[in-house]
């Protein structure tokens, strides 16, 4: 017995030394959770189910360990570990700005520490790692690509991939599709232009570059009144996106316009930004878009993430995309091709539409645009869903998103020719948090849990094949719900709230379930596993 | 008739402090007094071509979001641009002394920190309503009478509130900046067996619920062994934001700022 049990540390021990395999990306996660939505699918559903609706109950911490680095600058106080970590060969990889860790996954037991030096930038959150093989790549604040040696921690390379100067800030997620690490820019203060670009995995050397706003003459240069609006149109592109290898089409979301509550130098739909667009992966080059919000005046980034679901639509087998949109609106798409499938609003009083058109696009109201004495808009600027991760379980065929009803008022400040950087202001008045559970067939919220108190919601969910939804709440509790129903199975206070989204893996034939709350990751199992 | 300027500093309270998008970073502020001398030779030897808020024109170019001038420290880069001009361009070399050239980049350094920091950008022209219609709404169709009272409660609001601070507290009422906190929420609490207990609801989520009863001691429940009752004062706010116009909203501010 005890020669087994050294036989299979042993054994663990050489596949701890072994980099990703890069197949792990192409399947459903279970001993790994290789990227940062687990796969490229964006489902956030984990096949596993040793922890089911019967024994959920019993769940137990297995470890908690506090990251106290990397907290301030803009970032809301203190730490907050918003990135979803990746798990590869039993550890567990995770940033916050300008800082990341990698831990032993069975004991949360700190291998090494990385620092990096930062010039500036915006520290509102880092999201996390991509990985290829043994290397790590992660964004800084002040818009760097360092890619780390995930055994050792050690930098290998530094890429600036914006200036910060011109008060772009970073901290998505790179994507890793085949040997390209697709990077993203945030950063709307001061109408500067959204991208995304590729990068060489081994020398971070720019592959292709990918504008979210034309250049004159190029399509969609119609949808802006001049080159000035739309070389100073915004659109960033701060969210990982997913990924359909049979198509080879990178799937992602674009944020919104600037100058962002006075649109009056952009007139026109403002392509391609509040858009779902599909690129492919090796070129940079556009396959198709699908704008969410057109002609944007609510600061409504569209860059929550694009689930692909592949089922049942009107009888028929279909490959597609959804998301629950900031705006308000659940969007169905046929991602072969982008055509819209189904639109239809997942909270109540969305006052800053008219109505949809014959694609499925929310038309903006004029009337809710932002005016000097102040107009009362749903949802608000924070939007009825954000960055939170979504989640889809194939089980249920249910579309499960934390959102808000709220109400805000927008003020627009700048009523010149040429307004800049927000040109008005927005102040949140009322805010609902809830949890809805969409029929992706229909639109339709299927249940939805209200939280009985107010505030913000930073957790993500994600869905298992144990029938079980797991998640955070707005206080500090982290729960496990009843994935057909809603109904609370289990629970444990932390000492705040969750703050990113969870995974779940196993690891010896134990299935954990890791959460971020604050600056500590707590880690869940099953006695007697 | 009662319209005012805002000066930018009525609204800054958050509610939720959940940063979701850009928020502000902020690089050096220079010197008021270089910025002003930088503003006075800015208008002189710029305006002409860049507009006198350097935001550009049909002569020039916008200088707040140029590359150029985001990357400029104290004139590094301005200065020897300046200095030599762009002929071609149309845009000649001047003759400037060190010290004018820190002062003008002093000036743009500020434009850009104004247009970036949105926290600051001042508020105007909040009073477009009609006070009569406002008060007819007060009266009617938003129910505030039911509880509220111009001569009661009410009485003096707009000595205690900004316009802009009006705007925001009577949409939904928050503590804070000089006003008392709104009626908080109470709740009658049931158990399985025993008596209810009532008082104030300290918290609750999905698992505990709090009170602070009539004596004052706090009592914690587990949710699932009881029956909540809530009442919350603030729920007719809601209910109204479902329910208001735009324009019902700035006639009732309107009328608010009357109650003096």
């Amino acid at each position: 017995m005890k020669q087994a049990l050294l036989a299979a540390l042993v054994w663990t021990g050489v596949l701890a030394a072994q980099p990703l395999d890069p197949a792990k990306l192409l399947q459903p996660p279970t001993d790994s959770w290789p990227t940062y939505n687990g796969d490229y699918t964006g489902r956030r559903y984990s096949p596993l189910k040793q922890i089911d609706q019967a024994n959920v109950g019993t769940l137990n911490l297995a470890w908690t360990r506090r990251f106290t680095a990397g907290g301030g600058r803009g970032g809301g106080g203190g730490v907050q570990i918003k990135a979803t970590p990746l798990e590869v060969n039993g550890i567990l990889y995770f940033a916050t700005p300008d800082n990341a860790w990698a831990v032993d996954a069975r004991s949360g037991r700190e291998l090494w520490h990385y620092t990096w030096a930062t010039t500036g930038g915006l520290h509102i959150g880092n999201r996390g790692f991509g990985m290829y093989g043994d290397w790590l790549y992660f964004e800084t604040p002040d818009c760097y690509l360092i890619s780390l040696d995930a055994k050792t921690g050690k930098m290998r390379w530094n890429q600036q991939i914006a200036d910060v100067k011109q008060e772009y800030f970073c901290g998505p997620a790179p994507m890793v599709i085949k040997n390209h690490i697709i990077t993203g820019v945030g950063g709307d203060s001061l109408d500067v232009p959204g991208y995304l670009e590729s990068h060489d995995p081994e020398t971070g050397a720019l592959q292709w570059h990918w504008n979210t706003t034309p250049r004159p003459g190029e399509p969609g240069a119609e949808t802006w009144p001049s080159r000035g609006s739309m070389e100073h149109g915004g659109g960033m592109t701060w969210h990982a996106g997913t990924y359909d290898p049979e198509l080879n089409l990178y799937y992602f979301g674009t944020g919104n316009p600037n100058p962002v509550y006075a649109p009056q130098s952009r007139t026109g739909d403002n392509l391609y930004t509040c858009s779902i667009v599909a690129l492919n992966p090796d070129t940079g080059k556009l396959a198709w878009y699908y704008q969410v919000s057109p002609h944007d005046s609510h600061d409504f980034d569209n860059v929550e993430t694009p689930v692909l679901i592949d089922g049942q639509f009107n009888g028929q087998p279909r490959k597609m995309l959804a998301q629950a949109a900031r705006n308000g609106y659940f969007v169905l798409l046929d991602r072969t091709n982008g055509k819209n499938l189904l639109t239809a609003p997942f909270v109540e009083d969305v006052n800053w539409s008219k109505g949809l058109d014959a694609d499925g696009r929310p038309i903006p109201n004029p009337d809710k645009e932002a005016k000097p004495d102040g107009t009362l808009v749903s949802p608000t600027e924070g939007g009825a869903a954000n960055w939170f991760a979504p989640s889809f379980s194939p089980l249920t065929g249910l579309f499960y998103t934390h959102a808000s009803e709220s109400y805000g008022l927008d003020w627009k400040t700048d009523l010149s020719k040429t307004p800049e950087g927000y040109g008005g202001r927005n102040q949140t008045i009322w805010m609902q948090n809830l949890l809805q559970a969409i029929d992706y067939k229909t639109g339709k919220v299927v249940w939805s849990h209200r939280y009985p108190n107010q505030g913000g919601n930073r957790s993500g969910l994600l869905s298992t094949a144990g029938g079980l939804l797991f998640g955070g709440d707005p206080t500090s509790n982290v729960f496990a719900m009843d994935s057909a129903n809603g109904k609370i199975l289990w629970h444990a206070g932390l000492h705040t709230s969750v703050g990113n989204g969870p995974i779940t893996f196993e690891l010896d034939g134990r299935q954990y379930v890791v959460v971020g709350a604050g600056d500590s990751l707590y880690a869940f199992t099953l006695p007697g596993h | 008739m009662f319209r005012l300027l805002q000066s930018g500093v009525g609204v800054v309270a958050v509610l939720w402090a959940v940063p979701l998008c850009a928020q502000l970073i902020s690089r050096p502020v220079p010197a008021t007094d270089a910025v002003e001398r930088g503003q006075k030779q800015f208008v002189i030897q710029c305006a002409g071509c860049h507009g006198s808020d350097a935001r550009g024109d049909d002569n020039g170019p916008d200088l707040v979001r140029s590359v150029i001038v985001l990357d400029d420290e104290r004139g590094s880069l301005i200065g020897p641009l300046l200095r030599k001009g762009f002929p071609n361009e149309g845009m000649p070399a001047f003759e400037l002394s060190d010290a004018q050239i820190q002062d003008l980049a002093a000036f743009l350094r500020e434009r850009t920190q104004s247009a970036i920091n949105r926290n600051a950008y001042p508020l105007q022209d909040l009073l477009t309503g009609d006070a009569k219609a406002g008060e007819a709404y007060f009266n009617g169709a938003g129910r505030c009478n039911t509880c509220h009272s111009a001569t009661g409660d009410l009485n003096g609001l707009a000595n205690r509130f900004t316009p802009a601070q009006l705007q925001t507290r009577f949409l939904y009422p928050r503590g804070g900046r000089g006003g008392a906190p709104p009626k908080p929420a109470t709740a009658t609490v049931t158990p399985r067996s025993g008596p209810a207990v009532s008082g104030t609801l300290e918290f609750m989520d999905d698992f505990t619920v709090g009170l602070r009863d009539a004596e004052g001691y706090y009592r914690s429940f587990s949710r699932d062994a009881v029956k909540v009752d809530m009442q919350d004062p603030l729920a007719a706010h809601v209910q109204l934001l479902k329910q208001y116009t735009d324009k019902n909203m700035h006639d009732v501010l309107a009328y608010l700022v009357t109650l003096k």
